[in-house]
């Protein structure tokens, strides 16, 4: 089961570098607000946070 | 503004709490009782990451760059990401051979090599100068912002140096580090008291950075919504908040390269190498804290953009400071508390960070540069005596004072030049070097220590010549002529456009250069050089750290040692006490009686070096080892021999186990057949001796009427029949037992023939009932059946069911009272099956007798009923057969009820059924 987390965390990473290289980023960069915010912060964070949560779920699920 | 008292007493007053907390984080490690074996506390350690560039640097970035102080922090939410994978293994192999400090850590891969060793401390020293000076400029400059009248311009550092604040502050922080961090010299580099203070320092940065955020957002303004629609109606501000400003066509290959330089830094920072992996107490602490350090990072980073354009809309573009906003914000608006508060949490940031880092880096100087020196001299190489560690201890906190006096040398110089996040850019550059030493010596065996040295030569040098000397250059202690022209004219060789690549912003440049450079020597080099034996063997220990566990780990060493010899040495390094710790704890793991008596092997001298290593560093552990021992020099064929040694061991070790597993398997299967055999054994007896008693009764009667018919000729002829019918019943009993010994010999064999046929049960029941009803009416008993006519069709043998109900039946019969007697029949269709039981109301079977009713010639009760006492076992064989089960219910003096299921889709266990009985 060790080589199966290892491939859920690189896949994971992958993820996390596409979400934060070209095209992706350029999908926020946009003149737009949302609920008050602009968008390309609130994009950037919401994507870090998305990141957070499913590291903590992947690491802190008990290994089966 | 504040009195320059009260500033310096609360920040002396917030040290001494500082150190008040390390001196009880190790006072409780002595006592065994670890204050930092959390994993939260190893996570927040891990925020030393944020060091005064985040805290005041962010916000001057975002104030002039928006959105791009984030890739900093990005990076190591990507870099925790692979934490497990990554981080563990540096942290294992850290642990397995005592490695204390990110030079360390390459040296010992690539065979211990000093010369490595010594080359990337004196590119961390170069590198993280920079780093400790902006930490200095930091706090001065906050200190000023606090202590300067309200409208009065801000002094300049131009003044002489010894009347510097900054100067008596590093000074200070100097001593408070050594107080701190050198007290005692331990075999692993380990500080507990400094990864407690530093956790608790994480928590005040955090808390600070979030009141003085939610102060300018809900104080200053209504709210996010209020800020961000007042930067977008502002065309300057609004651009703050978009990615792309316009300005480059490599605008993403910058933000890839920020990323990649943050993600390669928070691994080789060498403050992050310390508390990430050699402070680390807990492997597994690593699960939780790879996703709390980037939670922090989200944390401290959601303010930035508020308050950098809250300070811009407020002072106005221009006018204040950026790099201080989170100080002059509140200040301006008369919170003095708050802001005292704000400059603490920088006064963390800051401290924390150089607490760290000139802890590691003085290490790493004392270790791999300081003492390879030292230890070729005659006076304290070879095998000369005396006890160093007071020698180590003094040169550690000469390095310590050294680091941060060249800091402020660099902030007094430079300093003004350059916005924090600039400065800490440069020495995060510098550190990306040793990434492809690092991470490729841990994945790739066939890296060498030549491709090393070239690689770290190569990307050094773009550093120093594509970014370190432009920066020296642009603080005007250079003609810059060089950078707008190139050297001597020649313009391809401009250190800001090498090659004549331009486009792209310096540290991008620079980053491109020195990582290209870097790799290509590095891989170049390596493939084109073959390893030492030295180099080998250590490619092997970190490469499959993983794979190997104590006592089967490959010793690469061979050659003669005396345990006084190895003694004296350990003693010299790590004082008597300790070194007789370690002699002892040898003795008792490999079973000798006493230290004198062990032998010196290679076992012992392997685990001298290594724990020699924790303190003077692996190249010089190497290098004093190799000195009190004789030795054999280690060859490459050697290295091959040894680890081929090791897995052959491995693998007989294993193959060892397997044997002896199977072997035991074997003995336990042969335990239980033997067991069976014996009760098969005992079972065939008992039949053997019941059978033949069961003939010989009837035998003997027979025997005895015909004998008595032979020798009386003048018996009557009443009398005469009258045996002659005795005989005959005698005969047909003989006759019965013989046929039943047969059938169930067959049954149980699987011999017997089977003609199977969709039958209904309750028709079957109907006819056994009505073929043996005459015998109950002799009786006077009564005969009922109750169920339904018919029941649905089940597959099995027609006639073996009348035999098994019959049997049943005339069970019943031979048990029933005088008068009265009575037998119920009862048939139900069930989904699954049908079920049958018969029940009598005779004298009931004792519950100690109902197991034995099914076995072999048992009659229950007294033996004056007729039967064979086969009847039974056959009926259970029978209905077992067909895949059903036979069972008995009784109460004495109620009665008894036997009854049997048969399933309806009896199909597979038939044939199940049926294997078994052909295994016996």
């Amino acid at each position: 089961m060790k080589r199966r987390r290892q491939a859920q965390l690189i896949a994971l990473f992958c993820l996390g570098w596409l979400l934060f290289s070209f095209p992706l980023l350029s999908l926020w960069d946009r003149d737009l607000v949302v609920f008050g915010l602009p968008l390309f912060p609130a994009g950037l964070f919401a994507c870090w946070a998305l990141l957070i949560v499913l590291l903590a779920w992947l690491m802190e699920r008990r290994e089966y | 503004m504040m009195s320059v008292g009260l500033v310096i007493a609360i920040s002396f007053a917030y040290l001494a709490l500082l150190f008040a907390i390390a001196w009880w984080g190790d006072k409780r490690a002595a006592e065994g009782r670890s204050i930092i074996a959390s994993p939260w506390v190893y996570a927040l350690s891990i925020a030393v990451y944020c060091t005064a560039w985040t805290y005041f640097g962010s916000v001057g970035r975002a104030s002039v760059e928006g959105v791009w102080f984030l890739p900093i922090y990005l990076g190591p939410m990507l870099a925790m990401i692979l934490a497990w994978v990554v981080i563990r293994k540096m942290v294992r192999i850290a642990k397995t051979y005592r490695i204390t400090s990110v030079a360390d850590f390459i040296a010992s891969r690539y065979g211990k090599s000093p010369l490595i060793a010594g080359l990337v401390t004196l590119i961390t020293v170069v590198g993280i100068v920079p780093y400790i000076a902006l930490q200095l400029k930091a706090i001065s400059s906050g200190y000023a912002l606090l202590t300067t009248p309200a409208g009065t311009e801000l002094p300049s550092v131009t003044q002489p140096w010894w009347q510097d604040s900054t100067l008596y502050l590093a000074l200070a922080l100097a001593g408070f580090i050594i107080l701190f961090g050198t007290r005692h010299l331990d075999m692993t580099e380990r500080h507990e008291g400094m990864v407690a203070a530093i956790a608790f320092e994480s928590i005040v940065k955090l808390v600070a950075f979030l009141a003085v955020g939610l102060f300018v957002t809900y104080w200053l303004f209504d709210g996010l919504g209020d800020l961000f629609g007042r930067a977008m109606a502002d065309e300057g501000l609004a651009q703050l908040l978009r990615f792309d400003h316009g300005a480059s066509p490599f605008i993403y290959s910058q933000w890839f390269a920020l990323v990649l330089l943050a993600m390669l830094s928070v691994l080789f920072l060498p403050r992050q190498f310390q508390v990430m992996v050699v402070e680390n107490v807990d492997e597994r602490h690593l699960k939780r804290a790879a996703w709390v350090f980037p939670l922090y990072l989200f944390l401290i980073n959601l303010f930035v953009l508020p308050i950098a354009i809250g300070g811009l809309i407020y002072f106005g573009a221009g006018q204040a400071n950026p790099d201080l906003f989170v100080l002059s914000l509140p200040l301006a608006e008369g919170a003095m508390i708050l802001a005292l508060f704000v400059f603490i949490g920088g006064l963390s940031a800051a401290t924390g960070m150089v607490i760290v880092e000139s802890i590691a880096v003085s290490t790493m100087i004392c270790n791999d540069l300081v003492m390879p020196a030292l230890l070729k001299t005659r006076r304290f190489g070879g095998r000369s005596g005396g006890d160093l560690t007071r020698l180590l201890k003094t040169i550690r906190r000469l390095a310590i004072i050294g680091l941060l006096l060249l800091g402020y040398l660099y902030f007094y110089l430079a300093g003004e030049a350059y916005a924090l996040v600039s400065i800490g850019l440069i020495s995060f550059a510098a550190v990306a070097q040793f990434a492809p030493a690092a991470l490729g010596g841990m994945y790739w065996k066939g890296a060498t220590r030549a491709g090393v040295l070239a690689g770290l030569l190569v990307g050094f040098g773009f550093w120093v010549y594509t970014l370190m000397l432009p920066s020296i250059a642009k603080s005007g202690w250079m003609a810059t002529d060089f950078l707008e022209y190139g050297p001597a004219g020649l313009a391809w060789l401009k250190p800001e456009a090498f090659l004549g690549l331009s486009g792209l912003d310096p540290l991008t440049h620079s980053l491109f250069w020195s990582l290209f450079g870097n790799i290509a020597a590095f891989v170049g080099i390596s493939l084109l050089t073959r390893p030492t034996a030295r180099e080998a063997s250590q490619a092997q220990l970190f490469v499959d750290v993983f794979e190997r566990r104590g006592d089967q780990e490959p010793v690469f060493w061979q050659g003669r040692a005396r345990v006084e010899d190895l003694k004296d040495l350990t003693e010299r390094f790590l004082g008597a006490q300790s070194a007789d710790r370690l002699f002892e704890e040898h003795a008792q793991a490999i079973g000798a009686e006493s230290v004198a008596n062990m032998p010196a092997d290679a076992r012992l001298v392997q685990r001298v070096e290594t724990q020699l290593a924790g303190a003077i560093g692996s190249a010089s552990a190497r290098v004093m080892v190799a000195s009190a021992v004789e030795e054999e020099p280690l060859e490459l064929d050697d290295v091959v021999r040894i680890l081929e040694e090791a897995s052959q061991l491995r693998a007989y070790s294993q193959a060892l186990e397997e044997k002896s597993r199977s072997l035991e398997q074997a003995t336990q299967e042969l335990k239980t057949a033997n067991e069976q055999l014996k009760s098969l054994d005992r079972l065939k007896d008992d039949f053997m001796s019941s059978v033949t008693h069961e003939l010989r009764t009837p035998l003997t009667s027979i025997r005895a009427l015909t004998e008595m018919m032979r020798d009386d000729e003048d018996m009557p002829a009443d009398q005469r029949r009258e045996f002659l019918d005795i005989m005959v019943s005698e005969s047909e009993r003989l006759s019965r037992l013989v046929g039943q010994v047969l059938d169930l010999a067959r049954i149980e064999a699987g011999h017997a023939e089977w003609h199977n046929s969709d039958v209904d049960l309750a028709v079957i029941v109907r006819q056994a009932a009505d073929s043996i009803r005459a015998r109950f009416e002799e009786k006077s008993a009564r005969l009922e059946i109750k169920g339904p006519h018919q029941v649905r069709s089940l597959r099995a043998d027609a006639d073996r069911l009348v035999q098994v109900i019959l049997n049943l039946l005339s069970n019943a019969l031979k048990y029933l009272p005088e008068d009265n007697g009575r037998v119920v029949v009862t048939i139900s269709d069930q989904p699954d099956g049908v079920t049958v039981t018969v029940s009598d109301n005779g004298v009931g079977i004792a519950p100690a007798e109902q197991a034995q009713v099914f076995d072999k010639f048992r009659q229950v009760g007294d033996q004056q009923h007729q039967g064979t006492g086969l009847g039974l076992p056959i009926s259970r064989q029978i209905i077992e057969h067909f895949g059903g089960r036979m069972w008995v219910e009784s109460e004495p003096g109620q009665g008894a009820t036997f009854g049997f299921f048969l399933p309806r889709g009896g199909e597979d266990a038939r044939a199940n059924a049926q294997s078994r009985g052909e295994r016996k």
